[in-house]
């Protein structure tokens, strides 16, 4: 019986089987993906105590561009809530959403399980923590228009995630249990500091209090310079590694024998990702589950190439983020719930399903 | 091709490898034997530098391996792990394409060359139909084969090979290790395999160095070290070896207890070609 003969010459692939077989259908999914998220935008810029036509909306940005006018027959109220109260709100949220959901992917794949995400893991209470730290002191904050609290923050986050996985490593692997373990006790420690500074500073205990509890109701247009300078090079860096996270699943022997620079790609994936959940942090507080639930439902839809889960994810998290504050501001109008309310009240029942499932079978 | 020199490795107090020296030629197949524990494994690890040797050196063509980068060394030596694991959602093409990572740079992704070469690969290891198959839904063979596959696709002068077939049927050790050796043959390629199944190792490989507690206690034709009174001591257990009825070479197995006394008496212990 000859096996493995002597294989004969491949020949050519023809394009369409090229493209099938390596499962590369990344361009039409990510247009689909960004024009529900430019719908959202916009239903979500529409929807409020003042109902704003979806066109109209869509006027009011469009006119923003020079050379066009088409809201001056618009009332200038209209304007003012659209371009001024809420846009900047729904674009801040969509991009924490799409930031908190590329990094919990980045975690995922550099930590190879499935249940690592930024809250989990400790990264989320050490950035809460490095940016109350900041904001309780007596100096000011900002130094030549750009805030400190993120850096701060970014400190916090660096921190609790090199905590986390010296404190969750054995031997060669970080397993499940031990992870989720170390995430919840640095996640206490950093909670409960927090707290004491908050204590201690009783004028600025409603502002930090409001900002920890996470949401966007204090978004404007200034804050984007919060998060977009850590978050565009960030997502960069992670986009760009893609190949080399999915080289990564095997494990860690066989990506260095495959020629990964094991320990550099994981320093610097980790750093980019705790870098941008630190900017979402300094933002838009402490927002759980996103990075868990969004990572998780890309996989199931498209399977587990890196090189679109990572963009996938970056435009469903902007998604579920822009819906979920548009619910926390609706649901109980006039007052807010507080949009992490709503991640944990859809993200937990999916993070129990997670852990009750086998992982591996999707991971 | 591949040259080591008083190659010593630890992991902390214990030592796995004593002053290891050995060459591998272009063309060849050199089986590594041993008992469990012995530093078959460790010497793979220690060439493609997942541990640092204590002391000596390890040159490939010349080169000497600690000063190429981790890439450098993937496009030199491939390698088939013991045990690998292997994500189960992945498709037996994408595990397979990854052989290419050392050959493309951070902008690339594969493309049709990569997918050629990748595509021989898996021919040769009886796996293209499986291409779009997951990972999980595979035998242990198929996965074996395909890991083997993904090694071809480096495209790398040197193959190390760490029990490659310890999960796979005879028909299918056969079919490797005869791939294996017509890799060497045709295509020149140096293999080092770590090999468990010494009658394997003495069919195919064309020198044998055996290991024990990490020092070379035996190197040379396989019917030089496969020798009943190297195996005794080694493995600690009486073995008969003798000569294939049709290759001459040697064939390895223990024997039971029961039967050892009255062959003792006999003498029938004997050494190939006695």
């Amino acid at each position: 019986m000859k096996l493995f003969g002597s294989a004969a010459r491949a020949e050519p692939l023809p394009e369409a089987a090229f493209s099938a077989l390596l499962g590369r259908a990344l361009w039409p999914r990510l247009a689909l993906g960004l024009g529900v998220l430019l719908g959202v935008a916009l239903l979500a810029a529409a929807i409020g105590p003042v109902a704003i036509p979806a066109d109209a909306v869509a006027r009011i940005v469009l006119s923003r561009l020079p050379g066009v006018s088409l809201a001056d027959s618009l009332p200038q109220s209209w304007q003012d809530i659209v371009w001024e109260i809420r846009l900047p709100r729904v674009v801040i949220a969509g991009l924490v959403g799409a930031t908190l959901a590329f990094s919990g992917a980045t975690y995922q794949a550099v930590f190879r399980n499935p249940l690592a995400d930024p809250y989990l893991i400790g990264v989320a209470a050490g950035a809460g923590l490095g940016a109350t730290a900041v904001i309780v002191s007596p100096l000011d904050y900002t130094v030549g228009g750009l805030s400190l609290v993120p850096l701060a923050a970014f400190a916090g986050a660096l921190t609790a995630v090199g905590l986390a996985y010296a404190l969750a490593r054995v031997g060669r692997t970080v397993p499940t249990v031990t992870l989720i373990l170390a995430g919840v006790a640095i996640s206490s420690i950093a909670t409960s500091a927090t707290s004491f500074l908050m204590i201690n500073h009783n004028e600025r205990v409603l502002t930090t209090l409001t900002w920890l509890l996470g949401g966007f109701n204090l978004s404007e247009w200034s804050k984007l310079w919060w998060v977009l300078p850590y978050m565009l090079p960030a997502a960069a860096v992670v986009l760009l590694y893609g190949r080399i996270l999915n080289v990564l699943q095997l494990d860690e022997e066989q990506a260095q024998q495959l020629g990964v620079n094991v320990e550099r790609v994981k320093l610097l994936l980790l750093g980019a990702a705790s870098l941008a959940t630190a900017a979402a942090v300094s933002v838009s507080g402490i927002i759980g589950f996103v990075g868990l639930i969004i990572p998780h439902a890309v996989r199931l839809l498209w399977g587990p190439d890196y090189r679109q889960l990572l963009p996938m994810s970056m435009v469903l998290g902007g998604v579920f983020l822009i819906l979920a504050d548009l619910l926390a501001r609706t649901v109980n109008s006039p007052s807010e719930v507080p949009v992490g309310i709503i991640t944990a009240f859809c993200g937990a029942p999916f993070f129990l399903y997670l852990l009750r499932v086998r992982q591996r079978a999707v991971f | 091709m591949l040259e080591i020199r008083d190659l010593t490795v630890a992991y902390g107090e214990l030592v796995a490898l004593r002053q290891v020296s050995l060459s591998l030629g272009a063309g060849e197949l050199l089986g590594v034997v041993g008992p469990n524990g012995s530093g078959k494994s460790t010497l793979i690890r220690a060439i493609t530098r997942l541990v640092r040797p204590l002391g000596g050196d390890i040159h490939l063509d010349g080169k000497e391996a600690g000063r190429l980068s981790q890439r450098e060394l993937a496009r030199w030596a491939a390698v088939v792990p013991q045990n690998p694991y292997l994500p189960a959602a992945f498709t037996v093409l994408e595990v397979a394409l990854m052989g290419r990572t050392p050959h493309l740079g951070l902008l690339q992704s594969e493309g049709r060359a990569d997918l050629a070469v990748v595509r021989r690969a898996l021919e040769q290891t009886d796996t293209w139909r499986l291409a779009s198959r997951r990972m999980g839904e595979l035998s242990g063979g198929e996965r074996q084969r395909v890991v083997v596959a993904r090694a071809l696709a480096q495209g790398t002068p040197l193959l190390l090979l760490d029990e490659p077939t310890a999960h796979l049927d005879m028909g299918h050790q056969a079919a490797v290790f005869d791939l294996v050796r017509q890799l060497c043959r045709r295509e020149g390629k140096g293999v080092l395999a770590a090999i468990h199944d010494l009658s394997l190792a003495g069919q195919y490989c064309d020198r044998l160095v055996m290991l024990n507690e990490g020092r070379i206690v035996g190197e040379g034709e396989p019917q030089e070290v496969l020798s009943p009174q190297l195996l005794a001591s080694i493995y600690g257990t009486r073995v008969s070896v003798f000569p294939h009825p049709l290759t001459g070479r040697p064939v390895v197995t223990p024997m039971s207890e029961a039967a050892r006394p009255g062959l003792e008496a006999k003498g029938s212990v004997g050494t190939l070609g006695s």
